[in-house]
């Protein structure tokens, strides 16, 4: 049998040594007894190892990186049992490889509960760790607290707490370890006494008012509250002596809430209310202009596009435009940003006019459809093409913009928007490249929507549909002009 | 008016701020105090959790209003300009006295601000940025801040906002529009909609610059919103259904659900009663479904249903698609195990691993994970197999796996 007496409870390095020498020396588990100098478990000191452990070299291995990164947090368990586990664990690394991915192997599993616990502990020492002001001789500031952790991570944890407050001299003091920061540099010394912490804080009564007053008592809920912060950690916790009468008082406050009747408001306030509702029946108004039309389109609910769309999209443009571009709807893009042709589409279609000689900012730009009509796929929003009956009512807003703009020229981009102008559905192809007189004196021109160019697969088709496209545009701004 | 007390002020308008359900201090950038002259630091991931209230709520950051006075007049909300409740407000210097003092004692992750509307939109807006931007830039504080946003504030404060911050939030609170007129007359659904739409569209350019620009900071956490349950009469279905539409019209990280809950004061325009606090369980777990494990909300709830409260509304839809199962977790791909009830990411991504080693035995499934039994009428295992037709099918499957129904009264 031989024995390890390793220098502390967290002494991993003296655990890593030992352990290095015994797997090459050949040393089986059941061979071995590890004990912690101190703990009283060296009855059977006086091993053939001596001290430090054994030194023999055997013939060099490797471990996975996963072995080392789960000793290091196993090592830290309160469990007698961890270090012959985790010799255990690296004895049979050395004829099952992959023994740390099988998880359901009974000593993986343990090691992965060992080391699950560790970590948690770690996490609720960041969690609950309370500092209490103080000042030393010299009046400088330095905060200090009592801490119990469920495992050894006190030292594990202390970088996050020096990360976080480099600019603040900080103790943590526990029964395993006491940490010290004095903003240059991190001393780690012996376990300490709670009688060494500081008692009180002044901060603490407004921390306690805070929890008070952030608990809502008619959803009680103390088996959740339990599981997350569990009583052995209530006795550092300032805000926990507050537990049971919060608990106790829940449900007569909640009773108490439903019963109470309802209050008369303030006088003043009725007055308020009064005066605003007397006003709002001016706020609705016929629209004269532009703005008032973009304004009005908010409020549309001609049909049921608007529910899941963010706003509706008014044209855009000079107000005495010559050229009016008429599209399909707003696309993602156009709805969250609230103006037409702002997206993919949008860049193709400025593109082409540019190319075509039509400044975009002499164009009046604006859609069939006002508000965007999409489907859900996943986490996108997809395009979706609006039928006959939504184009028809939002003909309206349309008609509203072709009057207070009075264009020359009005082209239609895809089939939607030519339906929408025309009243009826056109043949691009057939229909391209002729003035369409239309009712209110302005001529109509048909072509594609930037959005179809953009889908075509092929690039050669791509590119002979964008030529046509800007055609299209040239010979509008050629009748407009 | 008498002057209050500091104290005083914390518990009004921290109890002012407690129907807002959401304290995560997630997502925020990873950063720390290391090289600056303030505190603070974010891990990224999850967040900490500093304490539980024992409403089982988690208590991460100092959520409070800078003020509780109130122009609107929201049937809701205990802070309506109509309400008797005790007022109170802020100066900032007090809020950041507060946030870092609390910080500096390891109470908190940081800041969640919001106001009542006082004077003006922009005016609330321009004081809860001034906060911000003296932790930020006076204090150099790094630790995370969660601002409200007020939708109807010009688009520039807005942006500032999500500049400081780490996350915004602008609550939708009711699931149908109908209803936000009616209960929150002042308020716009389509205000709120075009600032959810506007922050999407900062955080997205703040993401797409080049990898050499260094992105500005623009909440680098997202944004998130709440909904009340139970003020209205919207059911389950609609309730997911606008989700649905939020989360893929606006990126939005989270929707919080909050179950309508009695106010001090209340307006006796709304019922009170207890709130439906396993409703609101079933809507966060079908939520999760939709955003984690890849369900449509179609394949959940029809749009005018309501979930189940006795059984959770995965095991719901497995006994509804009985076709789809058992599922052999030998040889199921990934996207077929998460749709077994009681089998979640962690469990199948160890399932995952093992079976690359050897084939699954149910005493291996029994090992990774405690709710075996619960797993057994739906799996195969190289042992086992759940009996033929008679188990899948059978027609008391539900009443067994169906929690006893004591277990569900609780509150």
């Amino acid at each position: 049998m031989e024995v390890v007496r390793l220098a502390s409870e967290t002494d991993v390095a003296g655990w890593r040594r030992a352990a290095r020498a015994l797997r090459a020396g050949g040393v089986a588990p059941e061979q071995t007894l590890w004990t912690v100098d101190g703990s009283g478990g060296d009855l059977l000191a006086g091993s053939a190892m001596g001290e430090g452990g054994p030194t023999g070299a055997g013939q060099a291995f490797t471990v996975p990186r996963a072995f080392i990164e789960l000793a290091d947090l196993v090592a830290l368990h309160r469990s007698d049992e961890r270090f012959a586990l985790l010799y255990s664990l690296l004895w049979r690394l050395g004829h099952e490889p992959r023994l740390l991915e099988d998880a359901s192997d009974p000593q993986v599993q343990r090691a992965h509960r060992l080391a699950k616990a560790v970590s948690l502990a770690a996490h609720k020492m960041k969690a609950f760790v309370r500092f209490r002001q103080t000042r030393d001789e010299a009046g400088d500031e330095r905060y200090v607290a009592w801490f119990e952790p469920a495992h050894r991570v006190t030292e594990l944890t202390a970088p996050f707490f020096v990360a976080r407050f480099a600019n603040m001299a900080f103790s943590i003091l526990t029964p395993d370890a006491c940490v010290h920061w004095d903003t240059e540099a991190l001393v780690a010394l012996p376990g300490a006494d709670p009688a060494e912490a500081p008692r009180e804080d002044a901060l603490e009564d407004y921390w306690r008012a805070y929890y008070a007053s952030i608990f809502n008592p008619a959803r009680l809920k103390v088996g959740a509250m339990q599981k997350e912060m569990p009583k052995r950690y209530w006795r550092n916790l300032p805000e926990a002596r507050l537990i049971p009468e919060l608990i106790a008082k829940a449900e007569g406050r909640t009773a108490a809430m439903v019963a109470h009747a309802p209050s008369t408001p303030a006088r003043r306030v009725v007055r308020q209310v009064e005066r605003k509702m007397r006003d709002a029946s001016f706020e609705a108004q016929a629209m004269n202009n532009l703005e008032e039309l973009a304004a009005a389109v908010q409020m549309c609910r001609r049909c049921d596009l608007w529910r899941d769309a963010t706003q509706g999209v008014a044209g855009e443009g000079p107000g005495r435009a010559k050229l009016m571009l008429v599209g399909e709807q707003p696309g993602d893009q156009e709805d969250l940003a609230g103006h037409p042709f702002v997206g993919p589409a949008g860049q193709m279609l400025d593109k082409a006019l540019a190319e075509a000689g039509a400044p975009r900012d002499q164009a009046f730009v604006t859609n069939a459809v006002k508000h965007f009509k999409h489907e859900l796929r996943g986490k996108r929003r997809l395009h979706k093409t609006p039928n006959t009956g939504e184009v028809t009512v939002c003909r309206w807003w349309l008609d509203a913009e072709r009057r207070l703009v009075r264009p020359r020229v009005i082209v239609t981009l895809g089939a939607t928007a030519a339906l929408a102008v025309f009243g009826k559905p056109m043949a691009i192809g057939a229909s391209r490249q002729k003035a369409h007189q239309l009712a209110d004196q302005a001529q109509g021109v048909v072509t594609y929507h930037p959005s179809y160019l953009l889908r075509l697969p092929d690039a050669d088709a791509k590119a002979k549909a964008y030529g046509l496209f800007v055609e299209d545009l040239a010979f509008a701004w050629s009748l407009a002009a | 008016m008498p002057t209050l007390d500091l104290k005083r002020k914390l518990e009004i308008l921290s109890d002012a701020a407690k129907y807002d359900a959401s304290c995560a201090s997630s997502g925020g950038t990873r950063r720390d105090s290391r090289g600056g002259r303030g505190l603070g630091s974010v891990e990224g991931g999850m967040g900490i959790c500093h304490a539980y209230a024992p409403d089982g709520r988690c208590i991460s950051l100092l959520k409070i209003l800078l003020t509780n006075f109130c122009v609107y007049d929201c049937a809701y909300c205990v802070n309506r300009v109509s309400s008797n409740t005790p007022r109170a407000r802020f100066s900032v210097e007090e809020v950041c006295d507060l946030t870092l003092g609390f910080y500096r004692r390891n109470y908190i992750e940081g800041l969640f601000l919001s106001s009542g509307i006082i004077r003006s939109s922009d005016y609330t807006m321009e004081e809860l940025v001034r906060v911000a931007r003296t932790l930020r830039e006076v204090h150099d504080f790094r630790g995370y801040i969660h601002l409200k946003v007020i939708p109807e504030a010009s688009p520039a404060l807005i942006d500032e906002a999500a500049r400081y911050a780490d996350r915004v939030s602008i609550n939708i609170e009711l699931p149908r529009d109908e209803s936000l007129t009616a209960l929150a007359p002042e308020k716009e659904i389509a205000s709120i909609k075009k600032a959810m739409g506007a922050v999407r569209l900062g955080v997205e350019a703040s993401q797409e610059k080049g990898r050499k620009a260094r992105p500005a900071n623009y909440a680098p956490a997202g944004q998130s919103t709440q909904m009340i349950v139970g003020a209205d009469t919207a059911p389950d279905g609609e309730i997911l259904k606008r989700s649905e539409t939020l989360y893929s019209a606006y990126g939005l990280k989270r929707v919080y659900y909050s179950a309508f809950s009695p106010i001090p004061d209340a307006t006796a325009r709304l019922p009170l009663e207890r709130p439906p606090l396993a409703r609101e369980h079933r809507l966060y777990q079908a939520d999760w479904l939709m955003r984690v494990y890849g369900f449509a909300r179609a394949e959940i709830i029809g749009e005018h249903e309501d979930l189940e409260l006795e059984i959770d509304p995965k095991l719901a839809w497995a006994l509804k698609n009985r076709g789809g199962f058992p599922v052999d977790l030998n040889t199921a791909d990934r996207e077929q195990m998460l749709r077994v009830p009681g089998l979640g990411v962690r469990v199948a991504d160890k399932m995952i691993a093992v079976r690359r080693l050897k084939a699954l035995r149910l005493q291996d499934v029994a090992r990774l994970t405690r709710a075996v039994e619960r797993l057994k009428p739906f799996i195969v295992t190289l042992d086992w197999r759940p009996g033929g037709p008679t188990d899948t099918d059978r027609a008391d499957l539900r009443a067994r796996l169906a929690p006893p129904p004591e277990q569900m009264a609780l509150f």
